[in-house]
């Protein structure tokens, strides 16, 4: 491979890995606090894509304005899903919720099928990003600079956030101990749904930028890179941040450099997720940065 | 400040606390006293709202003179109104420092300079904790767990603390220590103290007010003092 492809290839895998990241981080931190695998999440993502497709295409907002805007607008829904499929399954069997997630993510899906339609709709891009940056014979999208540097960006701030204010104090406090935490006077509904909306509001981050980067949109876009983020947050060790991080972009690596050196495999592409998943598994069953499982999903 | 009046706590079948009236007035240090499953602990985690099936009435008083009926509420409006709990088992947060788990105690709390100040007191009432305030809160020996334990549960400024077995585990001369540091919460600093404790001499020497707890009813109450020369209690509790 020539040094200029290698590069491009570089780019594409951080920015695919980069939004992987995003995505995982969600299930990661749900998964912290209650233990159980938010199916819908990925759906959130899909939504997100929607939105910003609206506000800009149909409201006329300008760009950044409608990003914001489906940033917000996924962020209340991953809450509201939270408050009506999951909030009342608390004290129930924790099967019971996971069913609810897998329903949860059908009506999306499919809701977004009526509300949407099928048709694949062309994302909207602002025109300084189509334009590929030129360095000698390098051409790179403005795209594979934007997500990796977003992506950093929004999880320093995220680790801030959980490191070093009163709220995420008790999200740590909640995943370790609900009830002590709780006579400490956290109202842990709250601190689950600002849960929720963190996450969501990072997936629909990841589904902005998704569509930037493979502009199409249709309601299943969210299957799949939500399937490989679950997988990446299983790989970096499910209920860590950083280890959601890690593990999606090393996925991302791992899907983009193996295509890279043997063009043969492109059309394995969507299971080296797996392959990867095994092999860290075998040698590490808790994920890369995991403490024990104490539990099994 | 704290009236328990015909309190039961149920768990599914079994009937832990079977109608117990207990009263905590102001400025007092209160003991509850019983063997192993008797129903203290029960008793306290009631007030804290942590069990279900508690019934019967349980009116607490705070410092702005309002009655509030504490029975179906959730533990985490306890601490606003001024009561904490040192939980049995300590239950620090082993994950977050020693430093955090004091924040955690002071959720409540939005004063930012009184929270700094009142971790410097609780860092001089236990030096300990102090050394060791970037530690892990589960690398703690046990000792240190529970004063930490306790300073938690003090860095919500309750005007009542519960303690739930705080000398469980302590060295004889830690133990005397965390009982001159309940005193001293009581005299100099006001607060009111409900107490359970094994260590039944000790207890009923600092106690103002004692309950003997025998299988879920209050056999005997009665003035610390008091209860210490009582011959019953002697025999069951005080070997002899
Ligand atoms: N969550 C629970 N579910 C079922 N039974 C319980 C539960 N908690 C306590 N019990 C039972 O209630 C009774 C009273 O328990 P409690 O913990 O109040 O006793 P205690 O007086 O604090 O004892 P100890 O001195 O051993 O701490 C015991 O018989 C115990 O087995
Ligand atoms: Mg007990």
């Amino acid at each position: 491979m020539t040094f200029e492809l290698f590069i491009q290839n570089f780019f594409n895998a951080l920015t695919v890995g980069s939004l992987y990241a995003l995505i995982a981080i969600g299930y990661t931190m749900v998964y912290g606090i209650l233990r159980f695998i938010n199916f819908a999440h990925g759906d959130v993502f899909m939504v997100g894509a929607y939105f910003i497709f609206f506000g800009a295409a149909t409201f006329a907002l300008p760009w950044p304005l409608a990003a914001v805007a489906a940033i917000v607008g996924s962020a209340a829904l991953g809450i509201i899903v939270d408050r009506i499929a999951y909030r009342p399954l608390r004290e129930a069997p924790r099967i019971s919720a996971l069913i609810s997630a897998i329903g949860v993510s059908f009506l999306l899906e499919n809701l977004g099928l009526v509300i949407f339609t099928g048709l694949p709709r062309p994302a909207v891009q602002p025109e300084w990003m189509v334009n590929p940056i030129i360095l000698g014979n390098i051409r790179i999208l403005p795209i594979s600079f934007i997500v990796p540097l977003v992506t950093a960006v929004l999880v320093m701030g995220l680790l801030w956030l959980v490191y070093r204010t009163r709220p995420g104090l008790a999200m740590r406090a909640i995943s370790r101990d609900i009830e002590t935490t709780r006579l400490m006077g956290v109202s842990i509904d709250r601190i689950i749904a600002l849960t929720f909306g963190l996450g969501s509001a990072l997936a629909a981050a990841a589904g902005i930028m998704w569509a930037m980067r493979y502009p199409q949109i249709h309601p299943f876009m969210g299957v799949m890179p939500g399937f490989k983020a679950f997988i990446a947050a299983v790989v970096g060790g499910i209920g860590s941040i950083q280890g959601a991080v890690l593990g999606g972009v090393l996925l991302g690596t791992v899907e983009i450099m193996a295509v890279a050196f043997y063009p043969e495999l492109s059309g394995y592409r969507d299971a080296f997720a797996f392959v990867l998943l095994i092999v860290i598994l075998l040698f590490r069953p808790t994920g890369l940065l995991g403490e024990k499982l104490d539990d099994k999903i | 400040m704290l009236e328990l009046r015909d309190m039961h706590v149920r768990y599914g079948g079994i009937h832990a606390v079977q109608g117990v009236n207990i009263t905590v007035n102001k400025g007092e240090i209160v003991t509850l006293i019983g063997a192993n499953g008797a129903g203290k602990s029960s008793t306290v985690r009631a007030v804290a709202g942590l069990v279900k099936g508690a019934s019967g009435s349980i009116m607490y008083t705070g410092r702005d003179g309002a009655a509030t009926e504490l029975i179906g509420q959730p533990p985490e409006r306890m601490v606003p109104l001024g009561l904490a709990l040192s939980p049995e088992g300590r239950r620090i947060l082993p994950h977050l420092t020693v430093s955090e788990n004091l924040d955690l105690g002071a959720y409540s709390r939005s004063d930012r300079k009184a929270i700094a100040e009142d971790k410097e007191w609780i860092y001089g009432l236990f030096p300990r904790l102090k050394e060791r305030h970037w530690q892990k809160g589960g690398t703690l020996s046990g000792g240190e767990q529970q004063m930490l334990a306790v300073g938690r549960a003090l860095m919500s400024r309750p005007d009542l603390l519960m303690l739930d077995e705080p000398s469980l585990g302590l060295a004889p001369i830690l133990v005397q220590e965390i009982f001159e540091i309940i005193r001293r919460l009581n005299t100099e600093d006001g607060k009111t103290i409900l107490l359970i404790e094994q260590n039944a001499y000790a207890a009923l020497n600092i106690a103002h007010k004692a309950y003997i707890l025998e299988v879920g009813n209050i056999v005997l109450e009665g003035s610390g003092k008091d209860l210490l020369q009582n011959h019953k209690v002697k025999e069951a509790y005080l070997g002899g």
